[in-house]
């Protein structure tokens, strides 16, 4: 397939690898902010083939993972009540709340649908005019336009009986959280190159310039991978701290403009819990305005209380935060597997957790 | 959840002022895919697909730029 099989050459793969051989001469510790780089770093086996000097930290760009447990209790109650129709991406099924998942909620009778767009969601509410429909709507900057979409669309067609619970995270936030930590070993960052097709990369230039940190803007291929980790060790070498985009055959530096005019239409900014690192300032987005009619948690008067605090040992949290690796958490591959899961990293596609898991690192990965 | 694939958009249905939807090429596969968010998308470009919706159209000059570092380094 054309722009994914060039990207994956194995003889040009070498090369980017001996450059980067070559220009490292000190230890670095770099974060891959999103789990989708994090899968392709293990899955291509490109982890293991970096320089000894390289350490990559894996980052919280996993939404699902993320996602409040909350909130997840908050779609777990909907998917409960026989008037509701609980729509997600399938992601989110096994992730557990404090009590169950929505999995569970579905084998005991409830509701709960799948799909793969937000447009779908609304369109089971057009097709079920007497049950309320309820699209559990999260996600990144990446997400959060396609997501908006529903709402225009069934703010301009007037449909009654559709709701979402949103939880949108946003990522500069996050990578604020992680720089300005007084324990922070990341020195620079491999930025997420389709939340930046989204919103661009001028936020990344203030966090760059501020913490003097460089940040690759990156693709998801092999060869985007190591080609931003060349770029990132070239300019730690150079002591440099810049935003540079590798990714530039999808990302602009002012991002897509018709995507931020539609986010910023129907969101509005608030400060936002995150699953295992805790409530971050203005880190969130929420329907606003003529839009907040659609507001799950306005509609059904849905509670608030934060869950319990889990007496589990998974510590997806430190794992989160890039603190742990999957491997050291005891429950790994044992209590917690993909299919019966303590920490949502271990289902995601996009979790640490199951990467580790998958691509068989019981150990061996730095 | 950030999953973007790139396709061939080979036709696109006007529905007059409405959503904008084409016909997206994947390898073997063919998809709708919505063109509300890159408005000037056409007919044979590729676009970055996520959950439906295409994201930014693929800039054919820069998606040379690791071939051409490749180059500078002294590979193929």
């Amino acid at each position: 397939m054309r722009y994914l099989d060039e990207y994956r050459d194995g003889d040009a793969a070498r090369k980017l690898l001996d450059a980067l051989t070559k220009a490292v001469t000190r230890p670095w510790a770099i974060m891959e902010v999103c789990g989708s780089q994090t899968h392709a770093f293990l899955k291509y086996g490109i982890d293991q083939m970096l320089p000894q000097q390289v350490t990559l930290i894996h980052g919280p760009g996993c939404p699902v993972c993320v996602t409040p447990a909350e909130i997840i209790d908050q779609a777990v109650a909907l998917a409960s009540r026989p008037d509701v129709i609980l729509v997600s991406y399938g992601d989110m099924l096994r992730v557990p709340g404090s009590a169950k998942d929505l999995l569970s909620v579905k084998a005991e009778g409830g509701d709960v649908r799948m799909v793969y767009s937000s447009l779908d969601a609304l369109r089971l509410a057009r097709d079920y005019p007497d049950r309320k429909v309820v699209f559990f709507a999260i996600g990144f900057e990446t997400t959060a336009p396609a997501n908006a979409m529903a709402a225009v669309v069934a703010e301009r067609e007037s449909v009654d009986n559709f709701f979402m619970l949103t939880s949108h995270v946003l990522v500069p936030p996050a990578l604020e959280v992680i720089a300005s930590s007084p324990d922070n070993r990341v020195q620079g960052f491999l930025a997420p190159g389709h939340v930046c097709t989204v919103t661009g990369y001028v936020d990344y230039e203030r966090l760059a310039h501020k913490y003097h940190m460089p940040i690759i803007v990156t693709g998801f291929e092999p060869l985007d991978l190591l080609q931003a980790t060349y770029m990132l060790v070239e300019q730690l070498e150079a002591g440099r701290y810049e935003v540079e985009n590798q990714y530039s055959r999808s990302v602009k530096r002012e991002g897509n403009p018709q995507a931020l005019a539609i986010m910023d239409e129907v969101f509005e900014v608030v400060d936002h819990g995150w699953r295992g690192i805790g409530v971050i300032p203005r880190s969130g987005l929420r329907l606003k305005g003529a839009y907040a009619r659609f507001d799950a948690t306005r509609a059904f008067e849905l509670a608030t209380a934060p869950a319990p605090e889990s007496e589990s040992v998974c510590i997806a949290g430190l794992v989160l935060q890039g603190i742990r690796k999957p491997i050291d958490c005891p429950a790994f591959g044992s209590d917690c597997t993909p299919e019966h899961c303590l920490g949502a990293p271990m289902v995601s596609s996009e979790g640490a957790c199951a990467a580790y898991f998958h691509f068989a690192r019981r150990g061996a990965a730095r | 959840m950030c999953l973007g694939i790139p396709g061939e958009i080979v036709s696109i249905e006007e529905s007059g002022g409405q959503l904008r939807t084409a016909k997206v090429r994947f390898g073997g596969a063919t998809r709708d895919v919505y063109l509300d968010l890159v408005p000037d998308a056409q007919v044979g470009d590729y676009v970055i697909v996520h959950v439906g919706f295409a994201l930014s159209k693929i800039d054919a000059d820069e998606a040379g730029n690791v071939f051409e570092m490749l180059k500078k380094l002294g590979g193929p």
